[in-house]
């Protein structure tokens, strides 16, 4: 297959990124997506030009790291897959590719396709845990969860990290990615004592992040990887609002 | 220097609850006073730097990747063990034990894996506790299964990925300790060398990979937990990012690398389907339970099914050679993985290979549907199947799998003694860089327990006897170690960014990888080694004279991240092919051609080869010295494996 690649360049954060046209001609279908990059890669380090910088690792759907935006589409055209797990067989011979990376004001651009998403870490660091030290727990099988109960918790706690919802909202907003967080420990009696108090520690640090509101298109959850539902959404929401309400706890 | 492990007197059972009594703590107030710095936060990084900070050190902790989460165990699909023996089905810490020790072909030492099986059970208790959401029967009880060939349920799982719910429980440990202040997380920072004073780890060096800075990091202690080297090979099934450079740079600063040629090779994997190849991607092995593994009796129907002249299920059973099932007929398609994945090479080798480019074999599944029917074969592996279509196109329902051998892990690594310390004082190993409990073979799902192991209940103890003997005076990173360090770290970049050939980073790459496959991986013998050497000195000379790495240092620049992880595999790959050459006995993952059974087998050497094998560097280009430290089998009678 031959390609037509349209690819965001940028060098840095300071500076102003474009478009750059590349062809791909040499493209089989079995390919991934970023081997197919790999492979332009490799003509442009040849060529004395600079390769598309881009995030990826384990390139199995896993790690979050991979993040381009395809053809207008965060992950590109597959629905419930990451990135690496698109193949070129989804596209034919003679394509244009847009490729560009996740657009969000709190995901400053780095470098061509990669961001900085240290945001999602830090609403992580606010709250993301269950307050307990390494030993003196008790015995794994002392805590009875209801299958229910840990299947509901175990769909939410599939979430990469990615941050292809944000991208794929257009006020960039991380309530999916959050609710995700939230409703795992929200669900599962170890998250219990500090549930209301992490709603509201997570929530506060996603704000002062500069993510947008959300305004319930759902679009984030179309796009997600894994297919994080919005009942996290109206989950994360309902426990917010208790929390305020109830004022369980005045923390800092 | 003689190799001492440390490995505490007395009965096996009671050697890890004396020597906690025995070893040296530091006193709450002076906790504060210590800084350690942890390289790596996969799940042995990560429980680490959270449990210490914990106790109350001050912890700087690195990764290279974007997040902590992203590190290579969030990958690990199939399970952890751990001796909980919820199943009531006889499981025990010495069953663990036992089964973890004869796994490894009686190349570990006993006092290690006793401590790990022993520590399995609190490592699920914490991670319970956490939130990770192992599977649960419907009473609310924890589910276990049955994994790599083990005779127990000991395996607790989260669906197909409890490395990603496991990763994140101790992700979380560490955000609550990043929160707290006693933890400094540094992500895309790479270590590029460690610091020694007066012989101790007392620092290190590392590069930001956004802007390209140079920095110095001092600390009281260095703990590795930067993971396996599996690609040394180019393809396997690590992370494109996996690499050996920390725990490289620290072999060159005095600490030995043990039993380097130990690398596990997994017989279930996707097969390449061309150059562009990155990596490999496995399919959990419980596939082998229904699939039966087969190639075509003859080279010639091999021939016209690779072209497509004839399709797989219009060959007659007679024109098929379940080359398993035939060989091994008590365990058929169920041998073990180093067996599995030999034979299938071996089928290759002869040109029986199948798939467009003949380096791969069936993995059948036509007979289970008939048996079982599709709906159940469906609810037994579906996901696998899905995911396998998803990478090839094809629809295993309908047609066979095809599948061939990669490279999963490295059981080699630094050497550590019981503390975990190797043997630059100060300097610790975690997880799979270190190379300690698995032998010359690791079980499956006891990779995950081992890393937690290390993290959450080993280094919390061993470590503070090091820092007590040491006391809690101030480091600092004016000394000129420091200096000396960040200039020859420099200097190798600029060295790196002067190449301006005409071959780029990745082909070197690409040729080790071939060159350690075809000659250090499951089957090896005396004259390809030899030869193999050969070609890794002449690459690697090749590479510092015609490699072409492009950019700057001072941005973010990741071909110069790989040239340098490179330049590193291609040291790494001679020292492999050593220890290979070295061992002259087949055990573990490796038959050593030299070293077979009247009926072809592996053939371990007891007499000679029970010993693990430290090397120590002593300068470049110039061959290293052997250490042996010898293995003591004091509560298991060593036998030989059989699986006719
Ligand atoms: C596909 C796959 C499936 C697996 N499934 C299982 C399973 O089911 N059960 C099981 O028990 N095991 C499994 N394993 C093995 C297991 O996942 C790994 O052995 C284990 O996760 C390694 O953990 P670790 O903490 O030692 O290292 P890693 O998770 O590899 O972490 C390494 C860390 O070191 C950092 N690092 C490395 N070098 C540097 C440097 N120079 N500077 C700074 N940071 C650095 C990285 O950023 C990362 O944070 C699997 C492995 C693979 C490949
Ligand atoms: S919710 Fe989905 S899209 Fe958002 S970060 Fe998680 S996996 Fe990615
Ligand atoms: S590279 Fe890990 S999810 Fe895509």
């Amino acid at each position: 297959m031959k390609l037509t690649l349209k690819v965001w360049r940028q060098k840095n954060a300071h500076t102003k990124g474009k478009f750059v046209t590349y062809p791909a001609d040499h493209v089989s279908p079995d390919m991934s997506f970023l081997e197919m990059l790999d492979v332009v890669n490799e003509d442009l380090i040849r060529k004395g030009d600079e390769p598309i910088h881009f995030d990826h690792d384990c390139r199995e759907g896993i790690c979050g790291s991979c993040s381009l935006h395809i053809n207008g589409r965060p992950h590109g055209p597959k629905h419930g897959t990451a990135t690496c797990q698109l193949h070129m067989r989804s596209f034919k011979d003679g394509d244009n590719i847009v490729i560009e990376p996740w657009r969000a004001l709190a995901f400053p651009v780095i470098k061509d396709l990669a961001t900085d998403r240290s945001a999602f870490d830090r609403i992580q660091h606010a709250g993301g845990y269950v307050s307990i030290n390494t030993g003196g727990v008790p015995d794994a099988n002392d805590i009875l969860i209801p299958k229910v109960i840990a299947d509901e918790a175990f769909n939410s706690a599939t979430c990469i990290g990615c941050g292809a919802c944000v991208a794929a909202c257009k006020n960039a907003s991380a309530m999916l990615f959050v609710s995700a967080k939230v409703s795992q420990m929200a669900l599962l009696p170890q998250g219990q004592p500090e549930r209301y108090r992490r709603v509201q520690a997570m929530v506060e640090q996603m704000d002062k992040e500069g993510f947008g509101s959300c305004t319930n298109t759902g679009a984030c959850e179309a796009e997600c990887p894994k297919e994080i539902s919005l009942s996290n959404i109206a989950r994360m929401n309902r426990d917010y609002f208790t929390a305020k309400l109830i004022k369980e706890e005045v923390h800092h | 220097m003689t190799l001492d492990a440390k490995i505490p007197e007395g009965p096996l059972a009671e050697k890890w609850s004396k020597h906690k009594f025995n070893l040296k703590l530091v006193n709450p107030a002076n906790k504060r006073k210590y800084t350690v710095i942890v390289v790596g936060t996969g799940l042995a990084g990560a429980s680490a730097a959270a449990s210490l900070a914990e106790l109350g050190y001050n912890v700087k902790a690195f990764c290279f990747q974007d997040s902590p989460r992203r590190a290579h165990s969030i990958a690990a699909q199939g399970g952890i063990n751990a001796a909980k023996n919820y199943q009531n089905d006889g499981d025990s810490i010495q069953r663990l034990f036992y089964d973890t020790i004869k796994g490894g072909d009686y190349r570990s030492r006993e006092g290690n894996v006793y401590r790990l099986a022993e520590v399995s059970v609190d490592i699920i208790d914490q991670c319970v506790a956490q939130g990770v959401p192992f599977a649960r029967e419907y009473g609310g009880l924890l589910d276990n299964r049955s994994f790599g060939g083990a005779q127990v349920s000991r395996t607790f799982y989260a669906r197909g990925q409890t490395g990603q719910q496991l990763l994140l429980g101790a992700y979380s440990a560490l955000n609550r300790q990043i929160h707290a202040g006693k933890v400094t997380m540094y992500n895309r920072h790479e270590m590029m060398d460690v610091v020694t004073i007066d012989g101790h780890a007392k620092g290190i060096v590392t590069r930001d990979l956004v802007t390209g800075k140079i920095e110095s990091h001092a600390g009281h202690a260095v703990l590795l937990c930067t993971g396996g080297y599996g690609n040394v090979f180019y393809l396997s099934t690590n992370a494109m990012g996996c690499n050996v450079t920390a725990a490289w740079k620290a072999h060159k600063r005095g600490a030995y690398f043990a039993n380097p040629c130990f690398t596990q090779i997994h017989p279930t994997c996707i097969p390449v389907t061309g150059d562009h190849q990155s990596k490999l991607t496995l399919m959990s092995e419980s596939l082998r339970n229904d699939g039966r593994v087969w190639v075509p009796k003859t080279k010639e129907l091999a021939a016209k099914l690779r072209k497509g002249e004839i399709k797989p299920a219009s060959l007659k059973e007679e024109d098929r050679d379940y080359f398993l099932e035939r060989k091994y007929p008590s365990f058929g398609n169920l041998v073990p993985r180093d067996v599995a994945s030999r034979n299938a090479k071996e089928m290759v080798d002869e040109g029986r290979g199948v798939g467009g480019s003949g380096i791969a074999v069936f993995l059948d599944f036509a007979d289970a549907i008939d048996r079982l029917g599709e709906d159940n074969v469906r609810a037994k592996y579906g996901n696998l199947f899905d995911m396998y279509q998803q990478i090839t196109d094809e629809d295993p329902y309908k047609q066979p799998m095809r599948i061939y051998p990669a490279v999963h892990y490295t059981m080699g690594g630094l050497w550590v003694d019981y503390n975990l310390m190797t043997t630059v004082p100060g300097l610790y190993a975690l997880g799979e860089a270190n190379f300690s409990d698995h032998g010359a073979n690791r079980l499956g799902a006891s990779a995950l327990m081992q890393g937690l192991a290390d993290g959450y209940f080993v280094i919390p103890y061993t470590l503070g006897d090091y820092l007590a003997t040491i006391g809690p005076k101030a480091v600092n990173t004016d000394h000129p170690a420091f200096a000396e360090t960040e200039r020859e770290v420099k200097d190798r970049l600029k060295q790196l960014l002067s190449l301006k050939g005409t071959k780029t980073v990745n082909e070197y790459h690409r040729e080790l990888g071939l060159i350690m496959w075809e000659y250090c991986g499951m089957a090896r013998n005396e004259e390809g080694l030899t030869k193999a050497k050969d070609l890794i000195r002449a690459l690697r000379k090749d590479f510092w004279e015609n490699a072409f790495v492009s950019g700057i240092n001072e941005e973010f620049n990741q071909n110069l991240e790989k040239a340098g992880r490179v330049a590193d595999f291609l040291e790494l790959g001679e020292l492999m092919v050593d220890d290979a050459l070295n061992r002259k006995e087949s055990c573990g993952g490796h038959l050593r051609l030299e070293s077979q059974t009247e009926e072809g087998e592996a053939k371990r050497d007891d007499e000679k080869y029970s010993y693990v094998a430290a090397w120590e560097y002593k300068a470049d280009n110039q061959p290293e010295t052997l250490h042996k430290e010898k293995l003591v089998f004091e509560n298991v009678k060593l036998s030989q494996r059989s699986y006719k």
